[in-house]
């Protein structure tokens, strides 16, 4: 072999060899423990699905001792009385409208100014600026909702009362912008994200184009961070669905079907609180009927999300 | 009708032509110094840019080729701490006032980029941007207008059934042809390319080059280019910068077989950059 002035390294001759069994054995290992922890959680979310969906089928279709209220009366019935002296009864449609109108003041509230402070975040605003907006966003995002809950209370609906007679103590109104300013930051972060994800290839050719900075945000980078702000969007309406301190403490507890926001509502999520922060016995009826409540908010959450991941799929924006 | 607002005009400079020939100045630049922060990046250049020619921009990376470009149509606006002076004029109109409105600007020095940046929108929408930013058309004005654009840009026969289809699914030839299509839609006066064919495959960047050559006869070009043949295969003229000098311009015949400058012989026989 001829000299070389690069020595070959000569650890391989010196090492003991790690035997390819041992290799192997801590590779299956590290597999199993991994495919185990997210076994885990899939386990979990099915067995919380499992039990919603046995609790709620009892309610529909019979207890032991007493008949069941039956799928169709209860997705079609207009009046839910089930806690008052008399008849009960148990159509899920007041809860839904409570839920829905506050999550559509909610949204009214929080996608418009959340959008708005997004685009100025990600397009206008020096560095500097938008840093301190940023942890103020942050800071909101952080405040426990049982907080939220208070200031509506405290804050928002007295200065309702100023405008209009017409609010009482709770009301759909207060609980609703309460939501909307919980779910703010969802917006306006998630928002600016995709908004600044957009190259900055595509500003330069609106700019260079003769485009000004609002056209370059409003016909360009907007469009293309369309599939991302709705995700934002949609996410957040989740959360205003599935929030429940805000609504327990603010929206009241009479469920009716009203579209005025001066008047007080109950949601899914504030029924259920109801339940189960006593006002009913174990095994009652109405206990048994925040299964189905739930099983339902399920259902419409997850067909927001569906709704969700297939706007993202469909509308998915490749740049280049 | 948006029409351009007027530019400070300089009647010693409005007219001037090209020292020995008849070709009327586009651009000029006399004693021109740019900035970034504390780095000068040009350095005292004077040039003169013929209408309806190519001129290509050659020289090592960081020599100032693509920053100069940049003033052209003020896009280094954008960059914070870029400043300049010295006299860039466009038609004679200073280009660097305060008071010049880039919008205006930009609509007659168009600009085409590295990398093909269509919009993620239809290949209609694409050449219609410029237009729609500057002017109220009829739809069938608009039509007519991308249509133009598309076959000045040639590629029009490739598009024409899927004029509402997504730009991105063109392939980079064809994406950087339409990028092309939507800077001259604005009509401009002036297209600024800077190093268009970089991230093109040979036959993309042979189809751009065919296209370049033919728009001279309508637009002034500045092509920024690293690729020694492609300056001499699509240029008139030829400027060399070094170190954010302008070493030595002229025809581009001229600069490649017979350079005045020891540094422009050096680069472009290949022996440094």
């Amino acid at each position: 072999m001829a000299t070389s002035a690069v020595a070959a390294p000569t650890s391989a001759a010196r090492g003991t060899p790690i035997p390819r069994s041992s290799r192997d054995r801590s590779e299956r290992v590290v597999k199993s423990v991994l495919l185990s922890f997210s076994l885990l959680s899939i386990v979990t979310t099915f067995s919380i699905v499992v039990v919603l969906g046995i609790e709620a089928w009892e309610f529909f279709t019979g207890f032991p001792d007493k008949p069941g209220i039956g799928l169709v009366p209860f997705l079609t019935g207009t009046e839910w009385s089930p806690l008052l002296g008399g008849e009960q009864k148990f159509g899920v449609l007041p809860l839904i409208c409570g839920t829905l109108l506050v999550t559509v003041i909610a949204g009214a509230f929080a996608l418009p100014i959340g959008l708005v402070t997004a685009i100025f975040l990600s397009e206008y605003a020096p560095s500097r600026l938008r840093l301190v907006l940023k942890s103020a966003l942050e800071v909101l995002a952080g405040v426990p909702t049982v907080v939220y809950g208070f200031f509506a209370l405290a804050v928002i609906t007295p200065a309702l009362q100023r405008f209009s007679d017409a609010f009482g103590t709770w009301n759909a109104l207060s609980a609703g912008l309460a939501v909307g300013i919980m779910i703010l930051p969802i917006v306006c972060s998630l928002s600016e994200d995709a908004l600044r994800a957009v190259p900055q290839s595509l500003r330069d050719g609106s700019s260079a184009l003769g485009g000004t900075k609002f056209d370059t945000s409003v016909k360009v980078v907007l469009p293309a961070a369309l599939s991302g702000i709705m995700a934002s969007f949609l996410l957040a309406l989740t959360r205003a669905i599935g929030e429940t301190m805000i609504v327990a403490l603010a929206a009241g507890s009479l469920a009716q079907i009203t579209m005025n926001p001066s008047n007080q509502v109950q949601t899914m999520t504030g029924w259920i609180v109801a339940i189960f922060t006593g006002d009913a016995q174990a095994n009652s009826v109405e206990y048994a009927s925040s299964y189905a409540v739930a099983a339902t908010l399920f259902l419409m959450t997850l067909a927001l999300t569906l709704a969700g991941t297939a706007i993202l799929k469909r509308f998915r924006e490749e740049y280049e | 009708m948006t029409m351009m607002s007027p530019m400070q005009t300089n009647p010693t400079t409005a007219a001037a032509t090209m020292p020995g020939t008849a070709e009327p100045i586009s651009i000029r630049a006399a004693g021109f110094d740019g900035f970034y922060g504390s780095f000068q990046a040009l350095k005292g250049i004077s040039l003169d840019i013929p209408r309806n020619q190519v001129t290509a921009f050659i020289g090592p990376s960081g020599c100032g080729k693509s920053t100069f470009l940049r003033w052209m149509n003020r896009m280094n606006d954008t960059i914070a701490g870029a400043r300049a002076s010295g006299t860039l004029t466009l038609d004679g109109e200073d280009i660097l006032a305060r008071s010049v409105d880039v919008v205006d600007l930009r609509r007659r020095v168009g600009m085409v980029f590295q990398r093909p940046n269509p919009f993620p929108k239809s290949i209609f929408d694409n050449v219609a941007f410029g237009p729609r930013l500057h002017w109220r058309h009829s739809r069938a004005d608009l039509e007519d207008l991308v249509e133009q654009s598309l076959r000045s840009a040639a590629l029009w026969n490739e598009v024409k059934d899927r004029l509402h289809a997504s730009a991105l699914g063109l392939s980079g030839g064809q994406q950087q042809r339409l990028c092309i299509a939507r800077a001259i839609a604005g009509g401009p006066e002036v297209l600024l390319m800077d190093e268009p064919c970089s991230a093109l495959d040979p036959k993309s960047t042979a189809s751009v080059e065919e296209l370049i050559r033919e728009l001279r006869t309508a637009y002034t070009i500045v092509i920024v280019t690293h690729n020694m043949q492609q300056a001499s295969r699509i240029s008139d003229r030829t400027a060399f910068f070094f170190e954010g000098s302008l070493i030595e311009a002229g025809q581009t015949e001229t600069l490649f077989t017979n350079p005045k400058s020891k540094q422009t012989e050096d680069y472009v026989t290949g022996r440094f950059g």
